[in-house]
């Protein structure tokens, strides 16, 4: 579920800290910039795995800080298609389950790629998986907190990047826009195979 | 900032751990300070997860030992990663994560397969994500 991303961005280290050691400031600068962000079509990044090449610093008129073009690699993550997940239910709605893994939340597995046939049950608010054995029919809840193995069948990324002043989304109405809201990486998820879905279910 | 490759590697879940842990130590890469919030939540939060799966127990002699082990089945890259990193104990789980995995895998290498992981890879049943 995590990758090595390699990325090369220039970092700008302030006179202030050279006095430190060159490279800690730039491992500095990075984590600062990307630990806990989504980048674009790339995934969560985590937290810096190496530099591999720094080129030569540079100092402009007019700023005593110098620039260097650092080459590294990051730890990200983003699960590949198909892979194969465990994670705890943080809600149920309408629409699906909704899955976090304590540091990433924005998975959803829509009602359609639940178990068959499942039915929302209005009262509890919870999913449940109607499993037919001899003795006639089961209710399988999917109760909140509880582990559920899923297989990630799709993501999306929205650019989230603010619109500048004269874009079309800046009209005022930024704040009521549900776009607004919208979160930068999203997994989708599903558990309609054997062997998907509450742990407990195949346990025994 | 400019992307240039999007994934060189994967990663086992072992070898962030061990990332994270050194960072969170201060081994290697100085600890997060009281500026960089982000850092220290990711990395707290990641290691939390991480800690419920069982590869806290791991080291990179049983990984060697256990890729080894899997040398004869013909598996992908990501199908050996994700055995190592779920650790599966049902024959069901390996049909999850093995694609066409009836044609493939007979099922005494299925129960073959579960052996090894059994024998190679150590950990308390499932003791995830308490």
């Amino acid at each position: 579920m995590f990758v090595l991303c390699e990325m090369k961005d220039t970092v700008r280290i302030a006179p202030h800290t050279f006095h430190k050691d060159t490279n800690d400031s730039i491992i500095h600068a990075l984590n600062t910039k990307l630990a806990n962000k989504v980048v674009h079509n790339v995934g969560l990044c985590i937290a810096l795995w190496d530099i591999t090449k720094l080129e030569d610093s540079y100092i402009f008129p007019g700023d005593g800080s110098h620039h260097t073009v650092v080459h590294f690699r990051y730890v990200v993550f983003r699960p590949f298609m198909d892979q194969i997940l465990v994670g705890k239910i943080k809600s149920c709605s309408k629409e699906g389950v909704h899955v976090w893994l304590k540091f990433f939340d924005n998975i959803i597995i829509p009602a359609d790629s639940l178990q068959h046939p499942s039915r929302f049950d209005e009262k509890e608010q919870l999913w449940a998986w109607e499993y037919q054995t001899e003795d006639g029919k089961h209710n399988l809840y999917m109760d909140v907190g509880e582990q559920i193995r899923f297989r990630v069948v799709d993501e999306v990324f929205v650019d989230t990047t603010p619109t500048g002043p004269d874009g079309k989304g800046a009209e005022g109405s930024d704040m009521s826009d549900p776009e607004a809201k919208k979160s930068p990486y999203t997994l989708i998820g599903s558990i309609s195979e054997p062997g998907l879905g509450l742990l407990s279910w195949w346990n025994s | 900032m400019e992307v240039v490759n999007k994934s060189v590697a994967m990663l086992s879940n072992y070898e962030v751990y061990s990332l994270l842990t050194d960072i969170q130590a201060g081994r290697g890469q100085k600890k997060p300070q009281k500026s960089q919030q982000n850092l220290a939540t990711i990395t707290y939060e990641v290691v939390q997860y991480l800690e419920n799966t069982y590869c806290k127990n791991l080291s990179p002699e049983i990984i060697t030992a256990f890729m080894k082990a899997l040398e004869p089945f013909k598996l992908t890259k990501a199908e050996k990663l994700q055995l190592l990193n779920n650790r599966p104990t049902a024959a069901v789980e390996i049909q999850l994560i093995v694609e066409e995995s009836e044609e493939r895998l007979t099922e005494d290498q299925i129960y073959l397969l579960l052996d090894i992981i059994q024998k190679h890879l150590p950990g308390e049943t499932r003791g995830r994500m308490e």
